[in-house]
């Protein structure tokens, strides 16, 4: 899908936040249009959960959201966890008949995304009863469902090995036009973004084409964050 | 939290010394021999004659759990609302018992009158404890799913998976009381266990009585085979058909008891003399009339009350903290363990009114009964809480060896916090005991309410159970006060 130029999507000018965790955002200035895929990268506790929670209440209706800690329903199924992406789409009757009895339909929409995420024999475990790793592919697989143009989350790939790490990137930057998404890996923010926006201390210290990035840059990002 | 536990001692020793704890009864251990003889010999072929009972008791409990739990979960939905919470907190401290006395003369003497009993307080208290668990559950679930699904859906998806273990766990545990419930209304002659229970002890046939509260441990140990919850629906549907039968409602009298029984003897005395029925209202023979009550029995009745509950506050505790030992894997060998932790069980089995009961039998109507009932059954309840909860501390491997040491220095300063919060969480249900026990001849406020309703006097009996609501209001936020500032909670405890 090609963007239509100088579509605005995002538009902070000089704002700070300040969070519950004491996380605060110091003015931040940060334009992203439609169809940019933005990776944020930087120590932790530099703000970047802060950032994107900031992005995504400006847009919440339209997007969906891959929570840090995931944010699933341990006591239900994959299945279910993955459905509840759309729960707004389909009436209460429906929504309920599903949850008794998964309806064929629904199946034929989920069981694609779950296989791609490799998660296909376990579409009826429980998730509580998975490793950390195979619920966070549940979690992508959820907002990869809820089908919003706009994809905002939250280290998505932390607990997947590296491995599928890959695949589960691919999946996300592909199903969807603009994604904004923090990553502790910062090789697959250089594989996987066209732009990255460094940021340490709640400041941002850079923001550039994927290209323009240099090690050296990266290494001063992450020093800075250690030694405060 | 040392000093807050020996302000209360000390409050129990004083009101130790104000009680009156005699036996008045003259062979009260001849008694006791003959009691012992017949449980070791159980009439178990009469409980065939008395298996309508049995049935009638679960019925009962089922349908009282049944409107308990719709009702309960309306009223959670709401609970937020301050008039919600004053309302679901008033229902639930009247008594079971006192429950019938209200609908006694609204809808007689059947099996109507027991289950809205056990329903009406059960719904408080289902309130009450279901939005505690929506409120302490984990919130995190819900925000992945989507704002706009709409209430219902939210709920199924995003809370009920979450809380369901936490709420089956605890309706389950309801359901055990409920049974207590049920087959305690029979002592006022519900068609119930306790209806022949009593009948049994009064008479003296030991053996008989025996065999029932056998019958009664079996069905509450057995409870975990056959209370299945794909079986509940089931359940509840056939006590419901087998109920219908003998569903009474009068309309008559309902309007009756609202707009004329309940009202006070002063505003019906001229019409009752005359023979009219009219209603009359002056401030004055009212005011006297309630002062009248006042002075001949709310006053001693709520200072007996007040009295008993605070010396088995203590005594509860103290027997949890020196029983809970004996049944937890840290103290005791695995034989020992098993033999206290069933013994605890049934102790806390039995309900506090039977103990009473059996009690009053031996000694005779004094505060002695009632003060070992209450603590009995509450203390085994607290005690084999702080067992399961001292069971679940890790004990470092070069823990002290010897028992006391470890009692003392490694389980106790652990388990403490929670174990004084669960006992003033149980403060009001044990004031709500110690009214109840009045009926058997013990002068705490249910005595006065038991003879009101004897007399046929519903409106001082109304004005009694007030004052009894206000009393267990009252002491329910001094305990909710009293757990706040000490920073104490029972949470980690789902069964109550």
């Amino acid at each position: 899908m090609k963007p239509s130029p100088s579509t605005e999507l995002f538009n902070l000018t000089a704002e700070s936040v300040a969070y519950e965790n004491n996380i605060v955002l110091k003015n931040i200035s940060l334009q992203i249009d439609r169809g940019e895929k933005v990776a944020l990268v930087g120590p932790s506790g530099a703000g970047k959960t802060t950032l994107l929670r900031r992005l995504y209440n400006s847009v919440a209706d339209q997007s969906a959201f891959v929570d840090q800690h995931y944010a699933l329903v341990l006591q239900l199924s994959a299945f279910h966890n993955v459905y509840t992406g759309r729960l707004d789409q389909y009436s209460t009757v429906h929504n309920l008949l599903n949850l008794i009895k998964p309806q064929k339909k629904v199946l034929q929409e989920i069981t694609p995304i779950l296989q791609a995420l490799g998660m296909e024999e376990k579409i009826f475990d429980k998730v509580g009863a998975m490793s950390g790793g195979q619920q966070q592919r549940v979690a992508v697989a959820r907002a990869i469902y809820r089908g919003e143009d706009i994809l905002l989350a939250d280290e998505p790939i932390a607990s997947v090995d590296p491995l599928q790490a890959g695949t589960v990137m691919e999946i996300i930057i592909q199903n969807t036009e603009t994604v904004v998404v923090s990553l502790h890996a910062v090789e697959f923010a250089l594989k996987f973004a066209q732009r990255i926006v460094g940021l340490s201390d709640g400041e941002i210290q850079f923001d550039l084409p994927t290209g323009d990035v240099t090690p050296t840059m990266l290494t001063e990002l992450y020093r800075n964050g250690n030694s405060l | 939290m040392l000093k807050t536990s020996l302000f209360f001692v000390a409050i129990a020793l004083i009101a130790l010394l104000l009680a009156d704890l005699e036996i008045s009864t003259l062979h009260p251990w001849t008694e006791l021999s003959r009691m012992a003889w017949g449980a070791i010999t159980p009439d178990v072929a009469s409980l065939w004659n008395l298996k309508l009972a049995l049935l009638n008791t679960v019925v009962f409990a089922f349908c009282g759990i049944f409107l308990g739990v719709v009702l309960g979960i309306g009223l959670a939905c709401a609970f937020r609302f301050n008039p919600v919470r004053l309302f679901c907190a008033f229902i639930r401290a009247i008594h079971e018992i006192f429950w019938a006395f209200i609908f006694l003369p609204i809808v007689g003497l059947n099996p109507t009158c027991g289950v809205l009993a056990i329903a009406i307080p059960y719904a408080g208290i289902f309130a009450k404890v279901y939005a505690e668990i929506i409120q302490e559950s984990d919130r995190r679930p819900l925000e992945g799913v989507p704002k706009a699904s709409g209430g219902l859906s939210r709920f199924v998806y995003g809370i009920l998976p979450v809380i369901y273990a936490d709420t089956k766990h605890y309706t389950g545990y309801r359901f055990e009381c409920a049974l207590r419930s049920s087959a305690i209304l029979g002592f006022i002659g519900l068609p119930t266990l306790g209806f022949h229970l009593e009948t049994a002890f009064r008479e003296g046939i030991y053996s008989e009585a025996w065999a029932l509260l056998y019958a009664f441990y079996i069905l509450i140990v057995s409870l975990g085979y056959w209370l299945k919850p794909r079986l509940v629906p089931l359940y509840v549907a056939v006590s419901f058909v087998l109920l219908s039968r003998t569903i009474t409602v009068s309309w008559e009298n309902i309007v009756r008891f609202f707009t004329y029984d309940l009202l006070p003897w002063p505003m019906r005395r001229d019409g009752v003399l005359d023979g009219t029925r009219e209603i009359s209202f002056a401030w004055k023979p009212i005011v006297s009339w309630v002062n009248e009550i006042f002075v001949h029995e709310a006053w001693e009745g709520i200072w007996n009350t007040v009295v008993l509950t605070q010396v088995v506050l203590v005594g509860t505790g103290i027997f949890a903290l020196l029983s809970f030992p004996f049944a937890c894997r840290h103290f005791s060998g695995k034989i020992a363990n098993r033999i206290s932790h069933y013994g605890l069980i049934v102790i806390r089995t039995t309900p506090e009114y039977i103990l009473a009961y059996i009690l009053v039998q031996l000694w005779g109507p004094s505060m002695l009964p009632a003060v070992w009932a209450i603590l009995l059954h509450n203390g085994a309840i607290l005690g084999f809480l702080c067992s399961n909860n001292a069971d679940l501390v890790p004990l470092r491997i070069d823990a002290p060896g010897r028992r006391i040491d470890r009692y003392l220095f490694e389980i106790l300063p652990r388990v403490y916090g929670q174990f004084l919060a669960f006992l003033f969480y149980r403060w009001e249900v044990m004031m709500r005991e110690s009214a109840i026990l009045g009926i058997l001849g013990i002068y705490t406020l249910g005595f006065y309410i038991d003879s009101a309703i004897s007399d046929d006097q519903i409106d001082k009996a109304i004005l009694l159970i007030l004052i009894t609501v206000l009393l267990n209001m009252g002491i329910d936020s001094v305990s909710q006060f009293v757990r706040h500032r000490l920073k104490i909670s029972t949470k980690l405890v789902t069964s109550l």
